[in-house]
């Protein structure tokens, strides 16, 4: 589960670890309230606004202003809540900004000059150990840097268990070139960081940049947190952290049927049972010559209730010309999918686009003798190459 | 010969008397695997599917001899359950879970590398020895003897290419469904190289799919090992949409090996043979074998 900047700041404070404070606004009186309220506390005279969308990269996008006055704090949050807000990581549409997070400006002038690093907790897949990613490129996107300068990343494995060890911090802060106070708070951010990362079930942080300030604090000036959705049953209070404004609404509402939908752009759909057979039943669509619409694991029961569910989330999208359903029959029986197809269509009543079932497995050959003699628009197929035929036929 | 499991193996079910352990136990005592018994804490001394229930792993290895287990404990309990079983000196742990939080599965890969056992999955569709022993929720019958070994991520996909070599009227030594989390027990190469090890395995058909570099692994291991065994290849998900699944800093460490292209390419230049079409894998282990 992905989260908003404010709310995985939120956690980050939560377990001590120094944030960028701001106030969540809905809109731009709420902007202004949420600003003086944080001059009060922190003694900060200019603001910045922050859009809080699910995507990196919104300051190329105009999501981020800098606010010298009150006027200029309302002026801007009514500009940036409601925009679409298009950055290189958002589709060409961009997403719609609800709303916005007004921060103290911490690169005020001081004794030192300021600086950004980049750090970020996530899984070692390969050795199946978390590690701390870090650079002293902050602020840039890390993927140009592994790519140009790969020998200003490092890492940290940490071994679980005895978890992140005190020399492991301090050579984080050695390798950031840093010293003094500026030393210390940085043993502090990283250590306050891994806990906070293994206590919340986080599967990915992404502090960029991490900042030390003018008077040597060190903070996250921004945060993209996700939260392992496997763990979220033993943290109750991030479930309401979800915003579904975030997530296609087509995906959400196949989620809300138990479906694993994700949506595409292509021209033909597909119901597949596994999401291994399902990636290769998309792979095989564009060989035949069509693109794939979506991708739809419908799980080990493909009933009429959950194929007729299934079909009403693929023909919401106008673009699909057919749809193919493949299914590979081992505990689940062909013959009970192919009913459930033929009573799902019935249902339906109106579906105008050609279907190719695909059934393989368990009782194959009685399904396909129920499809060929339902009398329904409906084309069978028991190879998997026999239903690439097919579809390379019905898209001409 | 064959790997993994055998009609010798001494099975055990944890999460036995569970609606999904008891479903499972009873289609692969059917199929005619040596399932000894199961556990289930707090249901120890019971008989279930006219097998003998116990309440610790330890005790189905003192008193059935127990060497493999199969675990259908839910994901919240199933990281504990294999610590259990590798405590408890089982050999061949296979974890069906899917869900499992990956902190969890952190502690557990951590805690069973020192002990004398190999971790299958979990979130994968268990290990196939056909006409000897059935350890997973495969419909058995897909599955004839043969020569053909297969390691796969996925479920439904393995099931796919075992029809498919079935029907060029070849068959299987193993299938191992090696799982899709991204923390697993035994990777691809570990599976490929205890098939290619096998004197009764002729060919392997290796399925893989986008993210992560196990297949990459896989691939330079079998290049290096001189192996004239042939290998079929396949990965899932060349029209995947990229960063859906993966976060933004782990696309860094996966690099320019993630994507299905990637892949396909690393495993041609170590002398795979890699199909692009998943209809062609049937074919083309036949050809190879020709």
């Amino acid at each position: 589960m992905n989260l908003h900047e404010y709310q995985g700041k939120e956690i980050l404070s939560s377990f001590g670890v120094r944030i960028q404070r701001g106030i969540v606004a809905q809109n731009a009186n709420e902007a202004v309230a949420a600003a003086k309220q944080l001059t009060s506390e922190t003694g900060t005279t200019w603001h910045v606004i922050k859009a809080q969308v699910h995507a990196g990269g919104r300051g190329k996008g105009g999501g981020v202003k800098l606010a010298k006055n009150l006027k200029e704090v309302e002026e801007l949050a009514g500009q940036i809540i409601g925009m679409n807000l298009i950055t290189p990581q958002t589709s060409a549409e961009g997403k719609k900004v609800h709303q916005v997070l007004i921060a103290e400006d911490v690169y005020y002038p001081g004794e030192s000059e300021t600086s950004e690093f980049y750090m970020s907790v996530l899984l070692n897949r390969a050795t199946g150990r978390n590690m701390i990613m870090y650079s002293t490129e902050g602020g840039m996107d890390i993927e140009t840097v592994a790519e140009e300068t790969p020998d200003l990343i490092f890492t940290e494995e940490i071994d679980p268990t005895v978890g992140l060890m005190p020399f492991q911090a301090r050579r984080v802060a050695f390798n950031l070139g840093l010293s003094g106070l500026a030393f210390k708070e940085m043993t502090k951010f990283v250590s306050a960081l891994y806990t906070a990362y293994v206590k919340s079930d986080s599967s990915l942080f992404e502090i960029n940049p991490v900042l030390k300030t003018s008077d040597d604090k060190i903070m996250a000036v921004d945060a993209k947190v996700t939260i392992d959705d496997n763990a979220l049953y033993r943290h109750k209070n991030y479930v309401d952290l979800r915003d579904v404004r975030e997530e296609s609404a087509i995906e959400v509402e196949a989620g809300e049927l138990g479906l694993n939908y994700v949506d595409l752009d292509g021209n033909v759909g597909c119901m597949v049972n596994g999401a291994g057979l399902a990636m290769a039943t998309m792979d095989l669509i564009k060989q035949a010559g069509g693109e794939p619409a979506n991708f739809l694991d419908v799980g080990g029961t493909a009933d009429a209730a959950r194929v007729e569910a299934a079909f009403k989330i693929i023909l919401k999208d106008p673009a699909v010309k057919a749809i193919l359903i493949n299914i590979f029959g081992g505990i689940v029986r062909c013959d009970r999918v192919a009913q459930g197809v033929i009573d799902a269509y019935k249902n339906m009543g109106n579906i105008n686009v050609p279907i190719i079932v695909r059934l393989q497995g368990t009782n194959a050959d009685i399904a396909k003798q129920l499809i060929d003699n339902s009398g329904l628009d409906v084309m069978s197929a028991t190879e998997f190459q026999e239903a690439a035929d097919k579809v390379q036929q019905v898209l001409g | 010969m064959s790997v993994l499991v055998n009609k010798d193996s001494k099975i055990i079910v944890q999460g036995f008397t569970g609606s999904e352990g008891t479903f499972h136990a009873s289609q692969m005592i059917e199929y005619g695997t040596n399932i000894v018994g199961g556990v289930t804490p707090g249901k120890g001394g019971q008989t279930h599917l006219e097998k003998p229930v116990f309440n610790t792993v330890l005790e189905a290895v003192n008193e059935v001899g127990a060497d493999t287990t199969i675990i259908f404990v839910p994901p919240a309990f199933a990281a504990d359950a294999i610590m259990e079983a590798a405590d408890a000196g089982i050999k061949v742990i296979i974890t069906i879970t899917e869900g499992i939080p990956v902190a969890d599965m952190i502690i557990a890969s951590n805690y069973i590398k020192n002990k004398n056992c190999r971790l299958i999955g979990p979130n994968c569709p268990g290990v196939i020895t056909p006409e000897e022993a059935k350890v997973g929720i495969m419909p058995g019958f897909v599955f004839k003897k043969g020569k053909v070994g297969i390691v796969s991520k996925s479920g439904t996909l393995t099931y796919e290419a075992a029809d498919q070599v079935v029907k060029q009227g070849l068959g299987i030594t193993t299938a191992i469904g090696i799982g899709g989390d991204p923390i697993i027990g035994t990777t691809t190469k570990e599976a490929v190289e205890l098939l290619i090890n096998d004197p009764e395995t002729e060919a392997v058909v290796m399925i893989g799919e986008i993210g992560g570099q196990l297949e990459a692994d896989a691939a330079n291991w079998y290049k290096s090992s001189g192996s004239n065994k042939p290998v079929v290849g396949f990965i899932a998900g060349e029209t995947a949409p990229a960063g859906r699944t993966m976060g933004h800093a782990g696309a860094i460490v996966g690099g320019s090996d993630d994507t299905a292209q990637a892949k396909k390419k690393i495993m041609r230049s170590c002398g795979i043979h890699v199909v692009d079409s998943p209809a062609e894998i049937g074919k083309k282990i036949a050809e190879v074998l020709a």
